[in-house]
Formats: structure tokens, sequence, C-alpha cells
């Protein structure tokens, strides 16, 4: 008994933040000031963990996104890449010889740059000696781009690794159908003129009927709005309250643009086209004109329509990532700290959207945090309909019992700490750009909110899903 | 049960329902006492909609029986006096079922066609009125709506289904040897064509909710839901009830047009059915292919289409009473009883009798990659069972790996299944050459060849190598399974398991018990053999088991009639227009001349005198020149690649003609010949049901028919005794004894039954 008193004692040094944590917590917990409470004390515990590398992001940059079909439209996705990644360097005055590392995500493939980070990084003048890969992961391919470089400079690997995402939906790979194709390589093989005309005789005119890339999931053949609108069913979540949060979604990011909050937008000037400095997908519209749109993919009673549903969209993104030793001798003074982060998989028939719910849980829990620790949520938006079924499921026992294997409800994030400024819905969403956008809204909110901890969630095609800590870097 | 359920419901009712419309708190006060006398029905209004949900209790489907009805009668009255109700939804509150058809059991306890009669127009009245309500009523389908469910259905303005494989609509009727007796013939030509309705109501076929869309059988359709806040199927049958509900509102408030656009196809079909000629040459070539098809044996497909005729030819008066009519007489057939009692039956072969067992199998091995072995490994990864298929060579392991792939891309042409689930269904099995991975098998099906000392050494090798609770079971057509488990450690774990080839396509799975099986091992073999979406029946064990013993005395007397100089063709066109689907010769040729040698041999050795007929010289001379059968391209017949019309083979001939024995012409009409064959058979069943081979008969009728192709209009082996009458039958084994000898002598209990003709096997 003794030992044990001797020993908390000696251990009070190191658990003091705890014990202050806990103390104020009950008088901040549910009052209006604990927003200010935060910004006043720094009461919460790091989450530096020992013998592991602080990871940190420097800064991150996105050029605006776009709605497909506008300015990018005649680009190609590197060239969006290189954008990026000259913005980075511009905003960062990094030395292109430090980094060591980059890693980019993206989803719709350019066959011409299938590694299309290693063009983008030539293009933007990195040394040649700088190696480059890509990664895809439906619409978390940044995610992993950042967390490939959070696990490559976590095992001392590398130092300066910069990673982002890039995506060009103006512009898809058609392709010729599989049996022009077959025919075209044989005749390429043949050798004599024969053998080229009796495979030239085998043509059918429905050869040239062209592939389009699939918009369905490949293993249920069901296109995601199709999904999201049974989701959304499936929880009850009904059109007016779809729309409602897609308002929401448009109202907030509108106010962050005007008033200057999407610091992370670095002008892009497009060859042969004005300078491109700002989002061009967010339109504020009322409840009446949301109501008169027709269900666009359960017909005729569904509830998932055009304005309830992120669209189309080009754009990129990166952020450099170095160690915090690292960027503190470069002289950085970094915006966030990167921490726990996990990756979860569903059914991707019924729960092709409930990443977030999955890893929400999961993350918070290998952080050692609770829902009321986080200061600021950022959330992919796919869809009005899947962001409050996510909600709802996050906020079930029944739900948290039947289908995570958990005992109770995580809870939901209250509103207003979620998604301020706007989110995919009406900032747009490049597949491959989305996740890097996330982790820098959330660093930028900390700073400009005064919180602790953000978490950064987000769904993906293939029922996968994604989550991570961000935590704010002391003043 | 059905107290809390209807008070369940009622709290469901008032949470969701009260605050939005404050209005009807009293409504349901009032109507709680008649809910609570209800029992199918349980009845609520939402706005302006009644929302009927049907859910019989302690039953997992819904039947239309006379309680059910009576209970309907009286709500719907209700919602048409009611001036607050403009609309209804009818929906069942059972997952997977909307209603499953009319009770089988109310037509089987009418004793005259009058009662069968009275009650097809009782529901002609109801669901006329239905169909003529001016208050919209949207059926809200979830599951199988067959029968009188799909006549229900389609006498309400609007349908709508959700788009899942158990949402299965049809009209099955006649495959229990009637007809939709409740206006469906009446209506069904009028809502999706006569081509299909023709099609629908003499297949009897079931249509996915997709295909009855397509057909405007159904007018929209619901996608099922996965997880939510409640269990998915709960959700999904609330959410197709909100959307019926809206639906139903915007019909009463003629939003939406209950009447569908037409294709360009469907104008043109429609338009040409508006031309008599054009119909009267369907009518004459539907009557065609029917008769060609069933050669008159089954009553019920002509008189569907008289019916459906009559009522477009002389008006819907002339067309119901023709209907109600015809579905009295028809129930009052043999056909009909027959078919119904195969009905029951499979109902009771789909059952595990031994409860379940105290490990499920969920690692199976199979021995042996040949046809059978690759067969039963494709029914198995086919619901998802983890299946080691192992084979002694590489290339006839290939041979069964492809197999199982051909079986499952089959399926894949036929949109029954995405080429991905093939591809996540064909990684369940595993080809191997060893026992690898046999550590962990619960089960092990041996298909090896029909050899007693391989089956000893697989047995001897397998026990070596797999747990202490693995069955062992054999897949073996004659072989005693006694005999191949006396070398075993463990006869407890032995069992028979007789597939019928083609495997995923014969519906039979006969199993054998000896005496020192296990009822756990039974267990574990039913339970598979279930998983595998096989018709059971459970016999001891014998030579011959059942299936294999009553088809042997059948093929020797083939034989017989063969030598004494009947075409093989003649042959064949006789058995088939007795009820066989197959031909007697060309059984022969698919069973293959060295199996039925091999096995007319062991048996022969067994029971001797019972099995003689034909020369097994035959057998053996054809055997010789390589005339096997179908698989060698030549046994009574030539087997050519893409040729139709096949020939008869002219060097089996000669063997025949060189081997033949006079025939006797006391006993050679076509009806003798036809009864020779079928009287061996009957003869052999009731001895096994005698000799305790088969535990019951409704068991040897479905072995019969499912297993051998007994003619199923007469209902299999037992049934057709009771129909046909035991004398009768007893009679003609005796005169035949008379002429040919012992293999004729009727079985004492065929006997017991002739002398009391008031015993049957079914009562």
């Amino acid at each position: 008994m003794t030992s044990l008193l001797t020993y908390t004692f000696k251990n009070l040094p190191s658990t003091s933040k705890w014990a202050l944590r806990f103390s104020l917590r009950p008088l901040s917990c549910s009052s209006q000031l604990r927003a200010a409470a935060a910004v006043q004390t720094k009461s919460k515990k790091t989450l530096a963990k020992p013998n592991i590398r602080n990871i940190v992001v420097v800064d991150g940059v996105r050029i605006p996104f776009l709605q497909s079909g506008t300015s990018y439209k005649d680009l190609m996705p590197h060239d969006l890449a290189r954008a990026a990644l000259l913005g980075l360097l511009r905003r960062t005055n990094v030395p292109k010889g430090a980094v060591d590392y980059i890693v980019f995500g993206t989803v719709m493939q350019e066959v011409k740059t299938s590694n299309v980070a290693r063009e983008a990084a030539l293009g933007a003048g990195f040394s040649d000696k700088t190696p480059a890969h890509t990664v895809t992961m439906a619409c978390i391919s940044s995610n992993q781009a950042m967390t490939t470089g959070v696990s490559l400079v976590a095992s001392g690997q590398f130092d300066v690794v910069v990673a982002g995402g890039t995506e060009l939906l103006s512009d898809i790979p058609i392709r010729h159908s599989r049996k022009m194709r077959k025919m075209m390589l044989d005749l390429n093989k043949a050798k004599t003129l024969g053998q080229r005309l009796s495979l030239l005789s085998k043509f059918r005119l429905n050869f040239l009927t062209p592939e389009l890339p699939a918009v369905a999931e490949f293993s249920t053949n069901e296109i995601m709005g199709h999904s999201a609108d049974r989701l959304a069913a499936a929880f009850a979540v009904s059109r007016l309250e779809q729309d409602e949060y897609a308002l929401r979604s448009h109202s907030l990011a509108k106010k962050a643009q005007d008033e200057g909050l999407l610091s992370d937008i670095v002008h892009f000037k497009v060859p042969g086209k004005d300078t491109v400095t700002q989002d061009n997908g967010i339109r504020p519209s009322s409840l009446e004109q949301m109501a008169k749109l027709k269900p666009a993919f359960i017909k005729p009673y569904g509830t998932v329509t055009a304005a309830n549903s992120s669209f189309l969209t080009d754009g990129a993104s990166a952020v450099l990532i170095m160690a915090e030793e690292k960027a503190l001798a470069m002289g950085y003074k970094p915006k966030a700290y990167l921490r726990d982060f996990t990756y979860v998989s569903q059914d991707p028939k019924d729960q092709l959207l409930l990443g977030p719910a999955y890893a929400t849980p999961k993350v918070l829990e290998k952080a050692g945090l609770t829902m009321n620790d986080i200061d600021a949520f950022e959330f992919h938006e796919a869809f009005s309909g899947q962001i409050l079924a996510n909600l709802k499921a996050m906020d079930s026992d029944w739900f948290a019992k039947n289908y995570m294997g958990r005992n109770v409800k995580v809870g939901s994030p209250p509103l207003e700490k979620f998604n301020n400024w706007g989110g995919s819905l009406s900032l747009g969403h490049p597949f491959g750009a989305t996740g890097c956008r996330l982790v820098m809204t959330a660093a930028n909110r900390l700073r400009k909110e005064g919180g602790q901890y953000a978490l950064v969630a987000a769904c993906a095609a293939g029922g996968q899903g994604h989550a991570m800590i961000v935590e704010a870097y002391p003043k | 049960m059905v107290a809390s359920r209807v008070i369940g419901s009622l709290r469901r009712f008032t949470a969701s329902q009260m605050l939005r419309y404050p209005g009807y708190i009293c409504r349901n006060l009032t109507r709680s006492s008649a809910l609570l006398t209800r029992t199918h029905i349980n009845y609520g209004v939402k706005g302006d909609v009644a929302v009927i949900r049907i859910n019989s209790p302690g039953s997992k489907v819904n039947t239309l029986g006379r309680e059910l009805h009576s209970e309907f009668i009286e709500v719907m009255n209700e919602v048409w006096s009611s001036n607050q109700i403009r609309s209804a939804v009818l929906i069942s509150s059972k997952p997977g079922c909307f209603i499953a058809g009319a009770d089988i059991n109310m037509l089987s306890a009418c004793t005259t066609s009058q009662e069968v009669v009275q009650i097809s127009q009782e529901a002609q009245r109801t669901f006329e009125k239905l169909e003529k309500s001016t208050k919209p009523i949207v059926a809200a389908i979830n599951g199988t709506c067959l029968g009188g469910g799909l006549e229900l259905a389609i006498s309400c303005q609007y349908r709508i289904a959700t788009k899942d494989k158990k949402t299965v609509l049809g009209s099955p009727e006649v495959l229990l040897g009637i007809l939709p007796g409740a206006g469906g013939t009446q209506r069904l030509p009028k809502m999706v064509g006569m081509p299909a309705a023709f099609d629908m109501m003499l297949t009897g076929r079931g249509i996915r909710a997709d295909k009855a869309k397509k057909m405007g059988l159904v007018d929209q359709l619901v996608e099922p839901l996965g997880p939510g806040l409640k269990p998915p199927e709960e959700r999904t049958i609330e959410y197709l009830e909100e959307v019926a509900v809206t639906f139903a509102t915007g019909l009463a408030d003629k939003k939406i047009s209950p009447k569908r656009d037409k294709g360009l196809v469907e104008k043109l079909t429609s338009y040409a059915m508006s031309i008599p000629f054009v119909r009267q040459q369907i009518y004459k070539k539907v009557e065609e292919k029917v008769r060609k098809q069933t050669k008159g044996l089954y009553p019920a497909p002509l008189k569907i289409i008289d019916v459906v005729k009559t009522g477009i030819e002389q008006g819907s008066d002339a067309g119901y009473l023709s209907e109600s009519q015809k579905f009295g007489e028809l129930a009052m057939t043999k056909e009909s009883k027959a078919l119904m009692g195969l009905y029951h039956g499979q109902t009771l072969c789909k059952k595990n009798k031994f409860g379940a067992p105290q490990k499920e199998v969920k690692h199976l091995a199979v021995l042996g990659a040949g046809l059978m072995g690759a067969g039963i490994a494709q029914v198995s990864v086919d619901k998802h069972l983890k299946t080691i298929l192992k084979d002694a060579t590489l290339p006839m392991l290939g041979r069964g790996q492809q197999q199982v792939f051909k079986g499952l891309n089959d399926k894949v042409k036929k949109k029954a299944i995405t080429s991905f689930e093939r591809d996540s269904l064909f990684s369940n099995l595993t080809g191997q050459l060893d026992y690898q991975g046999f550590e962990k098998a619960d089960m092990v099906i041996e298909a090896v060849f029909e050899d007693l000392g391989l089956k000893h050494k697989v047995l001897k090798e397998v026990e070596a190598v797999v747990p202490d609770h693995c069955v062992f079971a054999s897949n073996t057509s004659a072989l005693p399974i006694g005999e191949i488990a006396a070398v075993s450690k463990r006869p407890e774990k032995v069992i028979g398991m007789h597939y019928f080839s083609p495997v995923d396509k014969m519906q039979l799975l006969e199993i054998i018990t000896t005496e020192k099986t296990s009822k756990d091992t039974a267990a574990s073999a039913v339970e598979v053999g279930l998983k595998q979406g096989k018709v059971i029946i459970v016999v001891k064990d014998g030579p011959g088991f059942y299936t294999t013993r009553c088809l042997a005395p059948m093929m020797s007397e083939v034989l017989r009639i063969l030598q004494e100089g009947v075409d093989p063709k003649k042959l064949d066109s006789l058995t088939t227009s007795f009820g066989f689907p197959v031909g007697a010769a060309t059984l022969m040729d698919e069973v293959g001349m060295d199996v039925a040698k091999h096995v007319a041999e062991n048996l022969g050795k067994v029971f001797g005198e019972r099995f003689a007929g034909g020369n097994l010289d035959v057998l053996k001379q054809m055997i010789s020149k390589g005339f096997l059968g179908r698989k060698s391209g030549k046994g009574f017949y030539i087997y050519q690649e893409g040729v139709k019309n096949r020939n008869l083979n002219s060097d089996t001939e000669s063997i025949l003609a060189s081997l033949k024995i006079p025939s006797r012409p006391d006993a050679s009409s076509d009806e003798d010949l036809q009864y020779r064959l079928v009287t061996r058979f009957v003869n052999e069943a009731v001895l096994c049901l005698q000799e305790g081979i088969l535990a019951t008969p409704a068991e040897g009728d479905i072995g019969a028919v499912f297993g051998l192709g007994f003619p199923p209009c007469l209902g299999g082996p037992f049934r057709f005794v009771d129909l046909y009458g035991a004398q009768k039958i007893v009679d003609r084994l005796r005169k035949y004894e008379a002429i040919y000898g012992k293999q004729f002598t009727p079985c004492q209990l065929l006997i017991d039954h002739a002398s009391s003709p008031n015993r049957k096997f079914f009562q």
C-alpha cells in the first residue's frame, strides 16, 4: 500500500498534466466557454510517444478546387500536381535538395503519367535524385500519401517528405474495347499481309464501342450515389435534412472564403487562361431551390440529388512533412503534429460510405482521447446523406454493438465544431487531393480557433475509411 | 406471442405517428379493441393512408387461408367506409415473404369440387372488389409473392417490390396440378400480355423483381437496405412501407398515374393481340407445345389455356366462371393430388430430422475430381463452404476445377450471379494432390471410383490425417456403406452420401446410415446436404440402398424388352409417354453400361432371382466393343457433338439380335411393356419400405421422383399405389409372374394393401 502511494507521488510530476486536465474539464466541458478556455490554458496532454519521432506538417497548400470542365479542363493531372508543388515550395521556401522523398495520391490514372508523382516533381524542378511514387486508395489516396510519408519519417528512413494528391476529372481515360485492343495488338505481331488481312476481316463495327472507366463499384456493380441513397434511407435521413446539411456546407464555405480563412489556397496561372484564385463550386442556394431538384440516382423517390452530393472536381494539394527536430533545425515553425491514424474497411455493398463511423472510435482509442477532447472535426463530405448517416451511426448504441463490436457508441461530433469552413460538398472533391485539404484545414482551424486536437476522417470507394488525429503545434 | 406482437406494433405506431398526426390518437384507441381480435392482420393509419400489415401467427410465411381472408375483408370494409382514409397500402410484416400462396391444406381438405369452386368464387369476389376500389390500394411486396399472393397483388391498383433475391413473383399453381383460381387467369394476361402470362402460368416460373418491373408486373422497385439503426430486414420493410405510403398518397391525389408507359414492342404486341386471327394462332401454338411436352399426362396446363381463352374471347364473366369451375375440377384430379403430395414430401425432405449437429461443417474435402466429385465441390463452394478438391493427378484435378468454374460461369451467363461473385465463390475451392489441410476438415466426401479396395484405401489414408470429429462420407451408388466402414477405426463417423449426376442439376441426395452411424454424423450429413440445396431422403444401409435398388430391376426388364426385339426408340417413347422424363434406353446410355453391369452383378448376387430379366451378356459385349453409353459416344444410340437427332447404333442392334429372346404376345402390348417396367420398380420400392430400408413412404416418393425421374404426375411409387389401387398392381404382377417368374412376385406389404382397400400409404 505504501509502496503504491510513493510510486504515485514519484510519478506525480509527469502526470500533473493529466491531473490538471481532469480538474479543469468539468468546468469547461458543457459550457460555451470551453473553446475560450482551451485557448487560454494549454491544458491537454500532448500525444507524443516515447521512442517515436514527432512528426510535423510544416505547411501545406492546394490550388483552387474547380468544377470539372472549367479552367483546368485542358491540363493534365501532373500539371495540377506541379502547380501544387511549386506553391508549396514558394510557401515554405524549402530547398528542393532538402526533400528526401515525394508521394502523391491519385485515382483516375492518366496512362501517360502512371507515376504522376515523379512527373510532377521533375517538372517542378525537384532534384532528379529525389525519388517519388504514386499511391491510390480511392477518395483517401492523399491520406494514404501523407501516412506513407509519416511512416517513412517515423521509421527514420527519411526526414523530409512531400505528400500530396492530384485529380483531373475533366478528362478521363476512355479506351478502345477489349476486342479492338486485342485486334490492334495482334496486328502489331502479324508479319505477312495475309495475316494482317485475315485479322482485319474479323473486324466488326461493335469493336469501336468505347470503354468508359467504371463509375460503379467493381465488386457490387453499384454506383456510389445509389449506395449513398440507400445508406441515407437505412439511417432514415430525410431529404430535408440532407438539403439543410448541404446548404450549411455551402454557407460555411462561402463565409470562410469571404473571410479569407481558406489560406491553404495558392494562386495558379493557367497557361492561356486567367489566374485562378479561388474555388468555384461554392454556391449557397435556398432550401426551396434545392427541394425542386429530382433525385439523381434512385428514381423517382430517392433523396440524394445533385445539390446534396459533392460534384466532379479538378484540383491538387501538397503538404511538407518533417521530423520535428529536422523542422526546428531548419528554422521552421510547424503548423501541426500528425499523430495516430488508422484505416478501416467494411462491406462494400451496404456500408460503402461508413468508413468515418468505423475509423473515428478506433483512432480516438489509439490516441487515448474521447470525442470531448476534439476541438475541430474535418470529415470528407461525399454526400450529405453519407455524412448524416455516419453521424447517426456514431450516435447509435445498437449499431456500435451489432456492427462495430463495441459496447457503447462513440457519440456524434457536435456540429458547431464540424467542418466549420465548408467541406467537399461545397469546396469540391478532387478524389486524390481531398485528404491534404482536410489535414491543412484542420491544422489551420486549430491555429485560428485555438484548439489542440482535430480529427480528420474520410470514406472511400471499396468500403474503406481513414481517420487521423492532428495536434496543434504549440505557439 | 400474438398479443405482444400487436402491442409492439402499436407502440411503434404511436411513437412514430402520433406526433405528426395528433388527430389520430382517438382513432387508435377506438381501433385497438378490434386490433386485438385479429390475428393475421394488423392495421393502422398513416395520415390518410391505411396500412394493412399481414402477419400470420406461428408461421414463417403468410398463406391465404379462410381466417386471413375473412379478416382481410373486414379490414377492407373499414377502409372503404372510413371518410378519413383515401388510400391503402398492403404489406407483409414477415421478412422474405409477402404471401406465399393459398393454403394448400385448405384445398386438400375439400372432398368435392363444389367446395373448391366456392373457395375460388369467394376469392374472386374479394379481389374484384379490390380491383374496383375507388381508393387506390398499393401492394408493397417484399419476398415471395406466389399463387394467391400474386393474384391479390395484381388486383391492387399499384405494386411496389423490393429488388431483393428473395422477392419472387409467380403463378406456380400448375406445378400443383391446379390453376390460378382467384382471377389470376383473367388479370395476368391483361397486365403482362398474353404470351408472358401463358409463360408464367404454364411453367410456374418465379420472376425476380427487376424482370417483373420490365414486364409491367410491378410498377416500382425499392432497393433493399443495409444496416442502419435497425436490422436490415426490419428497416427494409419499414422503408418499403414509407415509399408505398408516399405512392398511395400520390395516387389518391392523382399526382401519380397507375397506368405505365408501354414500350414500342409492348404496344406492338398488344396491337397484334387485338387481332382475333393472331390470338387463335397463339392458342393453337401454345396448346401444341403443351401437348407435346406433357404428352397429355397433365390436365392443368390445357385447362389454363382454355380458361384464358374463355376470358378473352367471351368476356370476363364467362372467364371467371370457367376459372372457378376448372379450378374445382382440377383440385379433384389424381394428378393434382400426386403433385401436392410431392410438394408436401419435398417440404418434409428439406428439414433436418436429426436436429443441429454438434459441430457445424465449415471445412469440406472432396476426394476425386471426376464428374461427381467436382459436382459435389461445385454445389458446396456455391454455398460458401470452404472446399478442398483432391485428386491423384494434375490433369484429373484440372478437369475437375474447370468443371466447377464452368458451373459457376454458367450462372453468370444466366445472370444469376455476377462475375465478381463467381470469382469470390470459386476462391472457396482449393485444388490439391496431397492431404494438406485435411487436419482442419470437418467432413470428407469421397467420390473415387466404385471399387471397394480403393474405397478402403482412401478411408484409411483419410483417417490418418483428419481430426477426430471429422465425418467420412462415401458417395457410392451401390457399395454397402457397412462394408466400406468395415476397415474404419471409427465406424460411427462413416456415412453414405449418394449424389445424383449431374450434381448441380439433380435435387436429390440419398443419405445412407449404417447401424453404427451415430446420430450426430447423420445430422452433419443432412446439414451439409441442405446447405448444398438438396432434397434429402435418409435410408438404411443395404445393397443398392433405396434408389439404385429400385432402378436395377427396372433396368433389368429394359434389357429383356430390348432383347425381345423392341426398338430402343419405341421403348423410349413408351416410357416418356408414361411420364418418365427420360426414355428407358436413353437412361441406360446416361448411366453407362459399365456402371449398369457393375450394379447388376453386385445386386444380382444378393437378390438373385428377383433381379433377373435381361441377359447381362448384352452389357458385357457392349462394354467389350466400347459402347459404354453417352460418355463414350456410343451406346444404344450414337452421340455426336451438335447433332440433335441421334441415330441407333447398328452394332448394338446386332448384339441384341444375336441374344434375342422370343417375346410373349400376351405380355407385349404397349401397355404391358410399360407396366412390366413400372410394376417392378414399384414392387421393389414397397419392399424397401417393408424391409425398413425406407423410413417413410414420403421419402420413397421423393427419392423416386427427384432421383430417378419416376413420373411426377403419378406422385411416386407409393402415391401411385394409393391412387391406382394396390389390387390392380398386384394383379398385373401376378400375371407377369406367371409368364416370367419370380422377379414379378409381389411383396407382402403390397399384398396386404391389396387385400385391405382402406389401407393407404398416405391417409
